[in-house]
């Protein structure tokens, strides 16, 4: 049932790991830049392409062409919940095991890119004040809400059905403006004091995408109270330059884009 | 009495676990990782759930006593025995196309665990977007306090286990995973055993 490998083919690929590990976990091409500068600058007012807000403990849904960015500016005492799909094919959709192993990483900032689970990229991190944000733990479900209140799980359920979609299409989700971090034991902490209340981010689309957006507590937040409304923007394309950070700042990067370009 | 499945190595299994009852899976051969998901037997659509179940847990591991939870919050399973340690629930199964990221492009046409799980899902009628993140057994992957991430060699011996009662009747599917191109199988993918029972 079962031949084994030969030593010489197992030293060879334990020698290819170990340059894989070595350059993604201590010598990736880039070093990665300090976080964007707070509060956000205003964009040029021929780029933007529409505004909204969403309501505290609410959802939103809204596509992106490739090339557009979302530009999503928080307020203290939430977080921001996001889900994405190829809107050409809605089976492949963002996924953050493939993000967070591939590129050697939990912590998903400035220069570091998104995967779907077709090893292609969906969206690009090109601006980020905090690098404060959740990819392992989701977001809250009702037992985590208030009497009455609003929960994560809810309004990702309600805005996949907007989108045509169902419970069986709601990946594994990233919470921006949520400081979770593990410790050396697998526990996990709230490090509130890497927010400062007027943090902001940029995604660029890499693909046409669908997303949900949950504007809704964290449930390893400590703090308690309504939910503020955030603010998303949607701002027009522009050029990119052949050393674009995110599409440079890794070999996993450089291949991952290669698969985009390679298209279906 | 119980059920004995042997898994050939790099292949796909999946069977039913009754309410009450337990489900061994046995690492026979040592450092081999299993890829696993939970489905409801009677609702697909409620499935085994990661980050609801890291949350539930307070940990980023999975080991004695956690609980597996579902995408409705429900308990499906708790975990009542563990001879290794700790199992990883935060890297997800391996694919054709995050072997390219990974690896290189020229290692797209290897075998992965994505394609055991979309032919042994097919069984059940359910496709690739019925795919969702795993526990993959015996797969070390120590998260550290800056976020760095890495899959070491397994720590699981000939002969390691995990014991798990169903809370609920659901369908288990393995992939019995086949990747070469990393430590997680010790470059060497072996056959593994489940062993279900009253």
């Amino acid at each position: 049932m079962h031949i084994h490998r030969s030593p010489d083919a197992i030293a060879a690929d334990r020698a290819r790991y170990e340059d894989h590990q070595r350059r993604g976990l201590n010598f990736a091409p880039k070093a990665l830049p300090e976080p964007s500068p707070r509060p956000a600058p205003q964009p040029a007012p021929d780029r933007i392409l529409g505004h909204e807000t969403i309501a505290g403990g609410w959802y939103s849904t809204l596509t992106l062409r490739a090339g557009e960015v979302m530009r999503i500016e928080g307020a203290a005492g939430t977080s921001v919940s996001l889900a994405c799909w190829s809107a050409r094919d809605t089976t492949e959709r963002m996924n953050l095991p493939d993000t967070v192993k591939v590129q050697w990483t939990t912590e998903l900032r400035k220069g570091r890119v998104l995967f779907s689970d077709m090893g292609r990229v969906m969206l690009s991190i090109t601006e980020d004040s905090s690098g404060a944000h959740d990819a392992l733990t989701g977001g809250s479900t009702a037992p985590d809400a208030p009497e009455g209140g609003r929960n994560c799980r809810d309004n990702m359920v309600l805005a996949a059905g907007k989108l045509g979609l169902s419970r069986r299409d709601i990946p594994a989700i990233w919470t921006l403006f949520a400081p979770v971090r593990v410790d050396a034991a697998g526990r996990f902490g709230w490090r509130g004091s890497l927010l400062s209340g007027n943090d902001w981010i940029e995604l660029r689309a890499e693909m046409d995408l669908m997303l949900a957006l949950s504007n809704t507590r964290h449930p390893l937040d400590p703090h308690g109270g309504a939910e503020p409304a955030v603010t998303v923007t949607r701002l027009a394309a522009l050029p990119v330059p052949a050393d674009d950070l995110c599409r440079t700042a890794s070999a996993e990067a450089v291949r991952g884009f290669e698969n985009n370009a390679r298209g279906a | 009495m119980a059920q004995i499945h042997d898994i050939a190595a790099e292949r796909p299994w999946s069977g039913i676990v009754r309410k009450g009852q337990i489900i061994r899976i046995e690492d026979s051969h040592g450092q081999q990782a299993i890829d696993t998901i939970f489905y409801n037997a009677t609702d697909f659509g409620e499935r085994y759930s990661s980050q609801d179940t890291m949350r539930a847990n307070g940990l980023a591991y999975i080991s004695t006593g956690a609980k597996v939870v579902s995408s409705e919050g429900r308990v499906m399973l708790t975990v009542t025995a563990d001879t290794s340690g700790r199992h990883d629930t935060c890297a997800g199964c391996c694919s054709c196309e995050s072997n390219t990221v990974r690896f290189g492009h020229e290692t797209r046409f290897l075998h992965a665990c994505r394609e055991n799980f979309i032919l042994e899902l097919a069984r059940h009628g359910m496709t690739k977007r019925d795919i969702v993140p795993n526990i993959n057994f015996f797969m070390n992957v120590p998260i550290s306090p800056n976020g760095a991430m890495t899959i070491d060699d397994g720590i699981s011996a000939p002969g390691d286990h995990v014991e798990l009662r169903a809370e609920m009747d659901v369908l288990c599917v393995i992939s019995n995973c086949p990747q070469i191109n990393n430590p997680c199988n010790g470059f060497d993918p072996t056959p593994i055993r489940v062993i279900i029972k009253d």
